[in-house]
């Protein structure tokens, strides 16, 4: 199968005043055509870093540092600025955690849906006649509406966001998203503010969706349950790099990497009884990451060599990890 | 205005000397106010009804999504609102009777922890500060409170050192502790806890959660858990209700109500919530959304996307059914059976 993205050894650092914040520390990773892969990490594990990086949406004090992000043949990191504005919104676009602060406020959800439809769909934008042009754009609206299971989508495309629930609003946005029928779609914790059964109600909505236009999806998100319901592939980051990356079968029943175990086990549980267990101590500072592996201070099988080497990626049964219990090169490994 | 509504509860099978708080037809309706003269014109009518009892040391869920009233509750219990209606007994005393001086020994017996321990502390003060201000206020001890400090600071995980940081220079996990400590300084004995994990990464999570589990163990704290999160509840919780647009729908053991939940809505929660595990099974989707808040319950509130739905779902409240001695639920479906 055809890869839509590819990153490769993906560098990003941010400028503060403390000091240079390595966000990402050589991330690679690659979507199918017509994936959903599910992007899994605790807070400042550089999964957010990943998918503005992936639409150029960096802030200004953040220096890409290296690396390549290939999308559909191109490197999105060479690409001119007037060029990526043609892909940015267009064939690859962007759900959000927070819908409100992504809709204007100010503006009709029609007038807001025209704007996406006129700047990037060329076919509609090429009507001369401004009422045939006009109609086609409501079409569209409606149909994409209808498409998303919005209840009266006439009455809700004259509406202001505020007047819409928190599950219309990311209904809305993945209208929107899959309106231009974009070839890859970054969905940063798209349901994390929502009531579990609208939850699941939106990804079941986003997976049909997506089935149905064979959109490549990366789903961002901290729910490993969440991404067990959704994705068909799981990469796991941990300060800035994908540690273990897979099958979601595989990686779900049988986590390599000590951090996926650790995670696996920390998670109660709402189907059964189980014990859980937190992963001792923090996530490493950014500023000053510790010398070799970045998961020993915390690591229950740490051993002398993770102190000091960065443990290579290895591919295991079709499996990505980086860890030094599988490397064979190591010696007094018990994988 | 306040037209009467049949209040109902679960019954009284315990003997009171076990019940430390009993909250009976509890309600709380906020005014909307509208127009130049800023009048009433509305209310939202956030709980309309939450009857349970929490026993002496154990951990008591509030279970729900947003707008099913339970925060609200918390902040009733703790005394920050006051009800529309209803009754909170602790220890058997009616709260909203108590004098002056039992209402500051209210407030020491009962504290609260929030979701986002960085809103709930103070930033400009030591972590030090904070616990040794409430200390104050209730006149606990007086030179030897810094050694309290400490040895509540080791309680929930800390150290000494952290009494001397703020806030920001906290992790998230740490504050909360902290947020726990300065709880724990004036020994109450009930702590409603609302969201405490939700702004916490999972492996942080797990390691709160069983700091409040040890801490109960070993000091009998009663708690209530308002959450949404159902695997948080089944991992601590010893008894919960379910509430769902103000109105408690199903009252059980936790392990019972996980086990063999009789109202649909607590049925369509618990399929709905996303398990760590691949499977290939489709899940039940519950349609539609909860309804709004500022019309008046007049009749099951679930009755609009209730796969069930009778036709007298939509006429009457239904009345309490007893599935056994601990065990109700408040459903048409169950008192047809």
């Amino acid at each position: 199968m055809s890869n839509v993205l590819e990153i490769e050894d993906l560098k990003v650092e941010f400028h503060t005043y403390r000091g240079i914040v390595k966000a990402l520390n050589g991330v690679s990773l690659t979507v199918e055509k017509g994936e959903v892969l599910g992007l899994a990490g605790e807070t400042g594990s550089g999964k957010s870093v990943t998918g503005l990086a992936i639409q150029r949406l960096l802030p200004g004090n953040a220096v890409i540092a290296g690396g390549k992000i290939m999308f559909d043949g191109k490197d999105l990191l060479k690409l001119k600025e007037e060029e990526m504005n043609k892909i940015r919104g267009k064939e690859v676009t962007a759900v959000f955690q927070d819908p409100h602060t992504y809709l204007n406020p100010v503006f009709r959800m029609r007038d807001q849906f025209r704007d996406i439809l006129l700047i990037n769909d060329r076919e509609i934008a090429s009507i001369k006649d401004k009422r045939e042009r006009e109609k086609a754009v409501d079409d569209r609206i409606i149909q994409m509406l209808t498409e998303v299971q919005m209840p009266a989508p006439e009455r809700v495309a004259k509406m202001f966001p505020h007047e819409l629930s928190g599950g219309m609003k990311q209904r809305m946005m993945l209208a929107m998203a899959f309106s231009l029928r974009p070839k890859l779609i970054i969905a940063d914790e798209p349901t994390t503010a929502l009531d579990v059964t609208i939850q699941a109600q939106v990804l079941e909505l986003m997976k049909s969706l997506q089935r149905k236009y064979d959109t490549s999806v990366i789903l961002i998100t901290h729910d490993l349950g969440v991404i067990a319901e959704t994705c068909r592939k799981i990469a796991v980051m941990y300060a800035g790099r994908v540690i273990e990356m897979g099958n979601i079968d595989s990686v779900y029943s049988k986590p390599l990497h000590p951090y996926t175990q650790g995670l696996m086990r920390a998670l109660p549980r709402a189907d059964k009884d189980l014990k859980v267990e937190g992963i001792g101590g923090s996530v490493p500072d950014l500023v000053e990451l510790p010398p070799g592996c970045p998961f020993h201070p915390r690591c229950p099988r740490a051993m002398e060599v993770c102190r000091k080497v960065n443990p290579k990626t290895l591919h295991i049964d079709g499996r990505v990890v980086e860890c030094h219990l599988y490397d064979e090169e190591i010696e007094g490994r018990v994988a | 205005m306040m037209e009467a509504v049949s209040v109902s509860g679960p019954e009284k099978t315990e003997t009171e000397g076990n019940i430390l708080v009993r909250v009976e037809g509890l309600r709380k309706w906020f005014p909307i106010l509208g127009g130049v003269l800023q009048r009433t014109i509305g209310y939202v009518y956030a709980v309309e009804d939450a009857t349970f009892n929490i026993k002496s040391a154990e951990t008591f869920a509030l279970v729900g999504e947003s707008g099913s009233g339970k925060t609200t509750v918390g902040l009733m219990l703790a005394k920050l609102e006051p009800p529309t209606a209803g009754k909170i007994f602790f220890r058997a005393k009616d709260v909203s009777k108590l004098s002056s001086s039992e209402t500051k020994w209210y407030r020491k017996k009962v504290q609260m922890v929030f979701q986002d321990p960085y809103a709930s502390l103070n930033p400009r003060m030591l972590i030090k500060d904070t616990i040794l201000e409430v200390m104050k206020v209730h006149k606990i001890g007086g030179s030897n409170n810094y050694d309290r400090a400490v040895e509540l600071m080791t309680r929930v995980g800390l150290s000494e050192e952290h009494l001397y940081r703020y806030p920001h220079e906290l992790s998230g996990g740490q504050r909360q502790r902290a947020v726990l400590a300065r709880a724990l300084c004036v020994e109450p004995e009930f702590i409603i806890l609302d969201e405490p994990t939700a702004s916490l990464d999972v492996s942080v999570q797990a390691q709160v959660l069983d700091l409040l589990k040890s801490l109960q163990n070993e000091f009998h704290y009663t708690y209530l858990l308002i959450t949404h999160n159902l695997a948080v509840v089944r991992y601590i919780s010893d008894r919960t209700v379910v509430m769902y647009r103000g109105m408690w729908v199903e009252s059980s053991p936790t392990r019972e109500l996980f086990g063999r939940a009789e109202h649909p809505y607590t049925q369509a929660l618990l399929a709905s919530v996303p398990i760590p595990e691949p499977r290939s099974t489709a899940r039940e989707l519950l349609r539609g959304e909860p309804p709004n808040p500022t019309e008046r319950v007049k009749a099951c509130p679930f009755t609009d996307r209730c796969p069930y739905v009778m036709p007298i779902c939509s006429e009457k409240i239904p009345p309490v059914t007893q599935i056994n001695e601990s065990h109700q639920v408040r459903c048409w479906l169950t008192v047809k059976k």
